[in-house]
């Protein structure tokens, strides 16, 4: 399984608890997050790399902002992803995430909240230019933490995050939604 | 005062020019005012300093974001700074009857919030010479074409930062075939998942990866629209 590193964790705790043995997991840099145009390179070269060394090759990722270019190349290559637009979806459920239609709303997953500054705060350059918030966040109204484990740490984090942002807060447990479905198909 | 800081009004123009360019790089919105009104007092023409010393500045800053020197928030420090000299010359551009190059309707598409790249695009069009009508964010299809009617643009553009809103770029170019409005405009759309096999599969006229692309792109099709001769 070629995954994104940003739901390493996750991927983890679902093997661990499935006992899916049988999977080797090889984790490609998940600050690939913030810069989608890479993430197609990127897996089609560790897919390539794996072919021949496995049965199957699965990447762990959805479309992830790639415009359906990542499809294509899982497609080229023969091999399979995850359904749905992206993780935040994929986590509450693609079905449900698109009832919502909740577009003012800015997610963070565990992983993010964890690597807000990294991911988040730092590469929109808010600690060197607080006065951009708006520009960035100015649309949004709600910041929604999609929890996949429940720690009251992380929540903490996540109202904190929140308050930085300058937008409401809601908690939502999604636990790991259809990653764990689409793992256990394997 | 520090022995190594720049008096603006002490360079000559084309030091003045250069060192416009520094600040726009850097972001620095108050000396981007400051160069702006100097220039204004020495007599240039408003339609001058908008070319020769913000667009000049900020083509090299869009050359450097593409090329990977420069990340989001220096282009957002350096449009800031632009905005800044824009609203000084923006009335006197009117009054003085700079040339117009064309105009262009813009939005971020329905269930889409985002306004960052749209915003370059309308501001970097502005400097070319164009009359940009701005729909702001999260447009249905029925706002397009209320505008394109009340407008009349040369172009459509549309914007979409999200993969799930992108799709609905085709639903506004369908309606307007419906409609037989189509080849009435240019239509150019930008965002980040999109691509140029997105924009031929939708029917729009072209993708533009990034402002300068639409500034140039925008330029050599409406060139081309009106040395058309009209349709019968």
């Amino acid at each position: 399984m070629i995954a994104c590193g940003a739901i390493a964790r996750e991927i983890l705790a679902i093997q661990d608890a499935s006992r899916l043995d049988h999977l080797d997991l090889q984790c490609l840099p998940a600050i690939l997050h913030n810069t989608p145009d890479r993430i197609v390179p990127a897996v089609e070269a560790a897919v390539r790399a794996a072919a021949g060394r496995y049965a199957s090759v699965f990447v762990a990722y959805a479309d992830c902002g790639t415009g359906g270019l990542l499809k294509a190349a899982c497609e080229r290559l023969g091999v399979e992803l995850i359904e749905g637009p992206h993780c935040y979806s994929f986590f509450e459920g693609n079905q449900t995430f698109a009832g919502r239609d909740e577009f003012t709303a800015f997610y963070l997953t565990d992983f993010l909240v964890r690597q807000f500054d990294a991911f988040v705060w730092r590469p929109l350059g808010l600690d060197r230019h607080p006065e951009l918030r708006n520009l960035y966040f100015g649309h949004y109204e709600t910041l929604v933490y999609q929890a996949q484990v429940d720690d009251p740490a992380l929540t903490h984090k996540a109202r904190d995050c929140a308050q930085r942002l300058g937008l409401g807060f809601e908690r939502r447990f999604t636990g790991y939604g259809d990653l764990a479905a689409a793992l256990r198909e394997l | 005062m520090a022995d190594d800081e720049i008096i603006l009004s002490e360079l000559d123009d084309e030091e003045l020019v250069a060192q416009m360019f520094d600040d726009l790089y850097d972001g620095l919105k108050e000396e981007i005012e400051e160069g702006v009104n100097i220039l204004l007092e020495r007599g240039w023409t408003p339609y001058d300093i908008l070319t020769k010393a913000l667009v000049g500045g900020m083509t090299i800053v869009g050359a450097d974001f593409r090329d990977g020197i420069l990340f989001v928030p220096e282009v957002l420090l350096a449009a800031n700074a632009m905005k800044g000299g824009m609203t000084i010359l923006k009335p006197l551009l009117a009054e003085t009857g700079a040339p117009r190059v064309g105009k262009m309707v813009i939005g971020t598409v329905k269930g889409d919030i985002h306004d960052i790249g749209k915003n370059l695009v309308s501001m970097m069009m502005e400097g070319a010479g164009f009359e940009v009508v701005d729909l702001g964010i999260n447009n249905a299809v029925e706002k397009y074409l209320d505008a394109l009617e009340s407008e009349k643009p040369d172009i459509l553009g549309m914007s979409a930062l999200l993969t799930t809103t992108m799709p609905y770029m085709k639903v506004v170019i369908d309606t307007m075939k419906e409609k037989g409005i189509r080849d009435d405009y240019i239509v150019l759309v930008g965002g980040a998942p999109l691509n140029e096999e997105f924009g031929r599969a939708i029917g729009a006229d072209a993708y533009c990866r990034d402002a300068a692309v639409a500034v140039e792109t925008a330029k050599s099709l409406v060139a081309r629209k009106h040395n058309q001769p009209a349709a019968h």
